[in-house]
């Protein structure tokens, strides 16, 4: 079993009549992946501000590693890497200038920021502009630098609030690549979207926050299993259609087949598992497929059914 | 150990921020080049006028004997008739004080009780010469009207020597009367001014006028970059460091000190050997700098803090500087308005930087602006200890 990295709960915060967070909780395990998804305005800024202790909260603990974590203090804020949404970087200092800036910030000694700042700058692919300065910079490599000055003290915990908001499709697949290769690395990651696809392609598990309100935590298929909702097959095949209907409609992992001129149509609980024992059986009857097209309900229905209303509203 | 790191972070922030000043051009203007520019344009369009008007003194007799009321009537009075100064009688030392503290004159002679009997005795006596440090050249005219007559006491004695000795025989007893003259002490030395009020000349005034009235802009750049960090998103990455919040302020307050003093110091430099300004002695300019440099950081952090963009910042600083520095002296001095306006400006650090110099520019040791090191410390203590208390305001995301 992984260690809790980020362990936090009962978090309050409000603005004058306004209750921006309410009692939002979760934990975060080493290696793990957490999407904190919610639509514009759901509280996920506020909640991470609180656990980064940027911000000061009115009720709730957070504890890095075990250590509590207080904006006031020290202690813990240096396991954490932050990465803002918004663009944090000097834009008259060179890149370079920028991480040495941010790595002697977080304790590290003189080698260790020289080591450092190059393994980084060649992860975040800056190193042959690391010497212009960042108003020279593409978007794209300035929001590759926001997320390296993350990085570079080795953090245990990341935090990373919408980083690919703005961002051109290149750009946010290598985000996001470099946070699934973190994540592989062992680093917690909490990472805050309003993009379904991206909290479905990254997160281990996700929390849907509406309203300051943590909704429901889980899994992707967990959070699925509250809608009640299955994933859909649909195979074009070649060959007795019925037959192949009759030899996968009696597969245990299959709910309901049916056809339609060469298409077959088979709900299933978990496409990924029943898929290739539905393979198997319709070959066992001779039936060719010519393709395959697999429907899973998505968290875009899990939110809309928790909450009425879609993620992008 | 924690204090180690927080100093670290204090050090590192500082430094990052004199690397961002460093490259802002526009701080080079504000911080040299105007100041130095508008110093030299002040001097050259007011040298010279400070002594075509009538020059107002008084002349204050403690002592009512032959001696003063030959100095009051046979030297003071022929000038008077020429027009070229006015003269009014006052009672006592003290009451001609007062006049030229309020800038009603701009000198008072004053002939201390005893005068006579000392000029007759053979004994020193002193002619003191008040002055008002705003009126630079008619102080100038003063004295020089006092050593005349010192010059006069001394050609007498001189006379004397020669009748007690009788008139020389030849060239080695002229030398040998020469050398017992150059022996008798001279009557009358002139104390110029008092402890306190001194005079600037013209290319030291605005120059440091200039200086200190562009040294509020310079620092504000600094204390405004929390600001700035707010607006980039930059603050919220300061505050999920490791370090104490503190550190962010007093990084950034060390950082706008620094600048401060880097500028004024090369101003000085600058001016001295350029403009032929006379700043005095540099230990006692040192620390009005450093003063000096503390009460504008305190004041602008202060205004900052009312602030919610660095904008409005800049916009209210930029009010507060130019008020400060019209009270405080730096265009005209304001001490020759006499009466609150006068006063007025010892309620801004820049009158205080200008007195200091003035203080200074009568040769004393560095200990005699400590009052205006003083006054300066106070009002950095009081506008720090404001700021500090609403920093909490902008140290955060």
């Amino acid at each position: 079993m992984r260690d809790d990295i980020l362990r936090c709960s009962g978090l309050r915060k409000a603005f004058g009549d306004l209750v921006a967070v309410a009692g939002v909780g979760f934990t975060i395990a080493e290696g793990e992946t957490y999407g904190l998804l919610g639509p514009n305005g759901a509280g996920k800024t506020t909640t991470i501000s609180m656990i980064a202790g940027i911000l000061e909260r009115d009720d709730g603990e957070v504890l890095i590693d075990g250590h509590p974590l207080t904006p006031g203090g020290v202690r813990g804020k240096g396991l954490i890497g932050y990465v803002p949404q918004d663009l944090a970087v000097y834009p008259d200092l060179t890149g370079r200038e920028n991480l040495r800036f941010f790595a002697r910030l977080y304790g590290l000694s003189r080698a260790e920021v020289r080591d450092r700042t190059a393994e980084v700058l060649e992860i975040i692919g800056l190193t042959d502009r690391a010497g212009d300065p960042v108003k020279a910079y593409s978007g794209g490599m300035k929001r590759r630098l926001n997320i390296g000055i993350g990085l570079l003290h080795r953090p245990r915990l990341l935090v990373l609030d919408e980083p690919t908001a703005g961002v051109d499709p290149q750009s946010r697949n290598a985000i996001l690549e470099n946070v699934e290769r973190l994540a592989g690395e062992g680093i917690a990651v909490l990472y805050t979207t309003h993009y379904m696809e991206e909290a479905e392609r990254l997160c281990d598990r996700v929390g849907i926050i509406d309203l300051g309100e943590l909704r429901a935590e889980g899994t992707r298929r967990e959070l699925v299993g509250l809608v009640g909702e299955r994933d859909r097959v649909t195979l074009t095949a070649d060959g007795d259609i019925a037959a192949a209907v009759r030899a996968a409609g009696a597969l245990a992992e299959v709910r309901r087949a049916s056809a339609q001129d060469s298409r077959i149509d088979i709900v299933v609980d978990d496409a990924r598992d029943a898929l290739p024992r539905i393979f198997d059986a319709v070959a066992g009857v001779g039936v060719a497929v010519r393709s395959v097209e697999v429907a899973e309900p998505d968290l875009e229905s899990v939110f809309l059914h928790l909450t009425g209303r879609a993620l992008r509203d | 150990m924690r204090i180690t790191l927080a100093l670290r972070a204090v050090l590192l922030i500082a430094g990052k921020d004199l690397r961002q000043r460093l490259r802002d051009r526009s701080l080079i203007m504000v911080a040299l080049v105007l100041p130095f520019v508008l110093a030299v344009i002040f001097n050259l369009v007011f040298s010279g006028t400070d002594d075509q008007e009538i020059a107002r003194y008084a002349v204050a007799d403690e002592d009512h004997g032959p001696a003063a009321t030959r100095f009051v009537d046979d030297v003071l009075r022929p000038v008077e008739r020429q027009g070229i100064i006015a003269l009014r009688t006052v009672p006592s030392a003290d009451a001609g004080r007062r006049l030229t503290e309020q800038g009603q004159v701009a000198a008072t002679f004053v002939i201390p009780a005893g005068f006579s009997a000392a000029i007759r005795s053979g004994g020193p006596v002193t002619l003191r010469v008040i002055g008002d440090p705003d009126a630079p050249i008619k102080v100038q005219v003063a004295r020089s009207i006092a050593e005349s007559y010192a010059a006069e006491l001394t050609s007498v004695r001189l006379s004397i020597a020669v009748v007690l000795r009788g008139a020389p025989a030849n060239p080695e007893q002229a030398a040998d009367l020469a050398r017992t003259v150059r022996a008798v002490p001279t009557p009358l030395s002139i104390t110029d001014v008092s402890a306190t009020r001194r005079e600037l000349d013209i290319k030291t005034y605005f120059a440091a006028g200039m200086a200190v009235f562009f040294l509020f802009f310079t620092v504000q750049s600094g204390v405004n970059s929390l600001l700035d960090e707010r607006r980039d998103g930059t603050m919220a990455r300061l505050l999920a460091a490791p370090i104490p919040r503190w550190a962010i302020l007093w990084g950034k307050l060390a950082a706008s000190w620094a600048v401060g003093v880097v500028s004024m110091c090369v101003l000085v430099v600058a001016t001295q050997l350029i403009l032929g300004a006379r700043w005095g002695n540099p230990l006692g300019v040192g620390l009005l700098v450093v003063a000096g440099v503390l009460a504008a950081t305190g004041v602008m952090a202060v205004v900052a803090t009312m602030a919610r963009t660095a904008e409005q910042s800049g916009n209210w600083q930029a009010i507060i500087a130019i008020v400060l520095g019209m009270l405080g002296g730096v265009f005209f001095p304001v001490s020759q308005a006499g009466g609150v306006v006068g006063w007025l400006g010892y309620a801004t650090p820049h009158r205080w930087f200008m007195r200091g110099l003035a203080d200074l520019s009568g040769g004393g040791g560095a200990g005699i602006v400590l009052p205006a090191v003083a006054a300066m410390t106070a009002f950095a203590a009081v506008t720090g200890g404001v700021a500090l208390l609403r920093v909490g305001r902008m140290v955060r995301p």
